[in-house]
């Protein structure tokens, strides 16, 4: 047991029915994880990067043990999901983002004090480390606030510090810094990279949208979509499959209502992949291309759609780019929430 | 300790003991910190068991009645309690998401039960005090004391049958949505009536009575009322010891029941992911 990963999975599928009324030609199941195979090691800071509906909860509460898969296998630290789940509620927590747990009327140590005592801590131990860890995420002085009363910042940090207070062999975070604020999505991530450096044998599974926060914070990565694990290594080995294309980001004006841009730039031989995000006046295409040479055509197809060249940017493939040319679409979410190096 | 754990955490009976302790604290803390329930939940049951008392006097019924009304009005916090913040409470904690943080850890769920019954006994118990206390003194009710050591047996006993119907029905609930809330509300109002909240159960016949047994507060209050009143015995439903007896039976009944049903129900959760789903 001492050499298992700290989480693996074998042909893990999980399909929902779907329940209630619904109409004779609506599908009866969901099929929301299919075959997944991931191994994460002790130590490892593990990303899950895929859209919205890829499956990435579902496979956090199945590790979590909230949900029991319906093919394959899950092992957590060593134990199966399905048989040994109390064994493996004593050694995870789980953090998601956006999460409102807890009782309004306690404060923000008595919230926390509650949830300690759940994992069997003893009071003085469990107040000691509360104050130490909302010391460590800048929150001390809100430890007699009522939880009703925190902004939502705040009450994020708090979970963050219920999830660690247990001294958890694993930690799965969903989404932790979902809706957070510039300052306090970085003061979480610094937060997560100094746990890791300190504990160097506890692992964390970690779901994002944020690419560049996938890119900065993990060891490894799984890219998801459709409940299939489309590639999974490390974010330099990921980004080194594009390095023999071309990337490039153009500015354009206006592409115009036709419908399937995509589709339209995609025709023109030896585009691999064209994401497209429309704003006001202006339209920004991000292109995989298998040659340069491919540019110009590019841009004369551009040209006989009356859309203008604004600016031209070649780039090294980031992470964005491989999500790109794995799953055919980019994430489509606001990334201005992510600044900020946390790689010290 | 875990494995690669520095913090000594607790096992067994030790942790059941403190997540009983954990889960029932907001509901004792609240009870103090957030006063609005003295108005909402002392002075509107005193003005409706004023209503009963007032009618009583009016058809010249024994005095004994103006007592009856007064413990069935104050023992409704009780019930009001069970069915909201016992039985529909798993519902509103699904839908925070607490529920999902109380299985993902090691707490026992009969210890979060438990905790939630503890606390909630505290609750409507200071609440059933105030009402008795005001209600007294406003309609000058007089209480025998020859029985004072069997009263709190009776009520002990009630309380652990009432709280452990509401574990069980917490536990059933642990896979509901919203027909959990329904389901409360439909109980609610139909049980002051067979239950005899206001008036001596026995009157609403032999059969309606017994049917309504399996609430424990029927017999619960019969016995309170037939030892704390020495009016007429034939108000009585069923002979003291006798409704005790049902009472332990019950008690033991529905705290098995809520075991049972909190493994079979989590086991069914689990599988069809009705813990994680949030209010439909």
């Amino acid at each position: 047991m001492e050499n298992m990963p700290a989480v693996l999975t074998e042909d893990l599928g999980r399909i929902y029915k779907i329940r209630g009324p619904r109409r004779k030609d609506d599908p009866q199941e969901v099929v929301a994880l299919d075959g997944v195979n991931i191994e994460i090691r002790h130590g490892e800071l593990f990303g899950l990067l895929g859209p919205n509906g890829a499956g990435k909860t579902t496979l956090i509460k199945i590790l979590s043990t909230l949900l029991l898969p319906t093919s394959g296998r899950a092992v957590v630290d060593g134990l199966d999901v399905a048989k040994d789940f109390e064994e493996i509620r004593r050694r995870i927590s789980m953090v998601s983002g956006g999460e409102t747990s807890g009782y309004g009327l306690l404060t923000v140590e008595e919230n926390l004090w509650m949830f300690a005592r759940f994992y069997g801590l003893d009071s003085s131990v469990a107040l000691k480390r509360i104050n130490d860890f909302l010391q460590l995420l800048g929150i001390a002085d809100r430890k007699r606030t009522k939880i009703a009363d925190l902004s939502t910042g705040l009450r994020q940090k708090m979970n963050f510090v219920r999830g660690f207070i247990c001294d958890p062999s694993v930690v799965f975070l969903d989404e932790p810094t979902l809706g957070l604020d510039v300052t306090a999505a970085r003061d979480v991530r610094i937060f997560i990279k100094d746990w890791l450096l300190e504990q160097q044998d506890r692992t964390i599974l970690l779901t994002t949208h944020y690419m560049t926060e996938a890119d900065q914070l993990c060891d490894r990565l799984a890219i998801i979509d459709e409940g299939k694990v489309l590639a999974c290594d490390t974010p330099q080995s990921l980004k080194r499959r594009l390095q023999r294309e071309a990337v490039f980001k153009l500015k354009v004006g206006p592409l115009g209502p036709k419908p399937n841009k995509e589709a339209m730039l995609e025709s023109v031989p030896g585009v691999r992949q064209v994401s497209i995000i429309e704003k006001e006046s202006e339209t920004e295409l991000s292109l995989i291309l298998e040659k340069e040479e491919i540019l110009t055509d590019i841009l004369a197809h551009l040209g006989r759609r009356g859309s203008n060249l604004i600016s031209l940017e070649k780039r090294e493939p980031t992470l964005e780019d491989v999500f790109i040319d794995l799953v055919g679409r980019g994430l489509d979410v606001d990334t201005a929430q992510f600044t900020g190096d946390v790689s010290q | 300790m875990n494995k690669g754990s520095s913090v000594y955490k607790a096992r067994g009976l030790h942790l059941f003991w403190r997540v009983v302790w954990a889960r029932a604290y907001p509901r004792i803390v609240g009870t103090f910190r957030e006063r609005s329930w003295l108005f909402f939940e002392t002075l509107l049951p005193i003005l409706s068991t004023a209503a009963y008392v007032f009618v009583y006097r009016a058809i010249e019924a024994p005095p004994e009645y103006t007592g009856f009304v007064v413990i069935g009005g104050a023992m409704i916090a009780f019930w009001l309690n069970v069915l909201w913040n016992m039985a529909a409470q798993l519902y509103w904690d699904k839908d925070i998401g607490n529920l999902e943080l109380y299985i993902a850890s090691p707490a026992q769920m009969m210890g979060i039960l438990l905790g939630m019954a503890v606390g909630g006994l505290v609750m409507s118990g200071t609440r059933a005090m105030i009402v008795i206390t005001i209600s007294s003194l406003l309609f000058n009710v007089t209480y025998e004391t020859g029985s004072l050591l069997l009263f709190p047996a009776v009520f002990f006993v009630t309380m652990a049958a009432l709280y452990g119907m509401g574990m069980m029905f917490a536990s059933i609930y642990l896979v509901s949505g919203r027909e959990a809330w329904h389901i409360s509300n439909l109980l609610q109002e139909p049980v002051y009536l067979v239950s005899g909240f206001y008036f001596p159960v026995r009157a609403m016949g032999f059969w309606v009575a017994a049917a309504a047994s399996i609430i424990p507060l029927t017999l619960g209050l019969d016995a309170m009322r037939q030892l704390l009143f020495a009016g007429d015995p034939t108000l009585g439903f069923l002979s003291v010891p006798l409704e005790i007896g049902i009472l332990v039976l019950l008690a033991v009944i529905f705290i098995t029941g809520a075991k049972l049903a909190l493994d079979k129900l989590e086991e069914i959760g689990r599988r069809e992911g009705r813990l994680i789903e949030r209010r439909r």
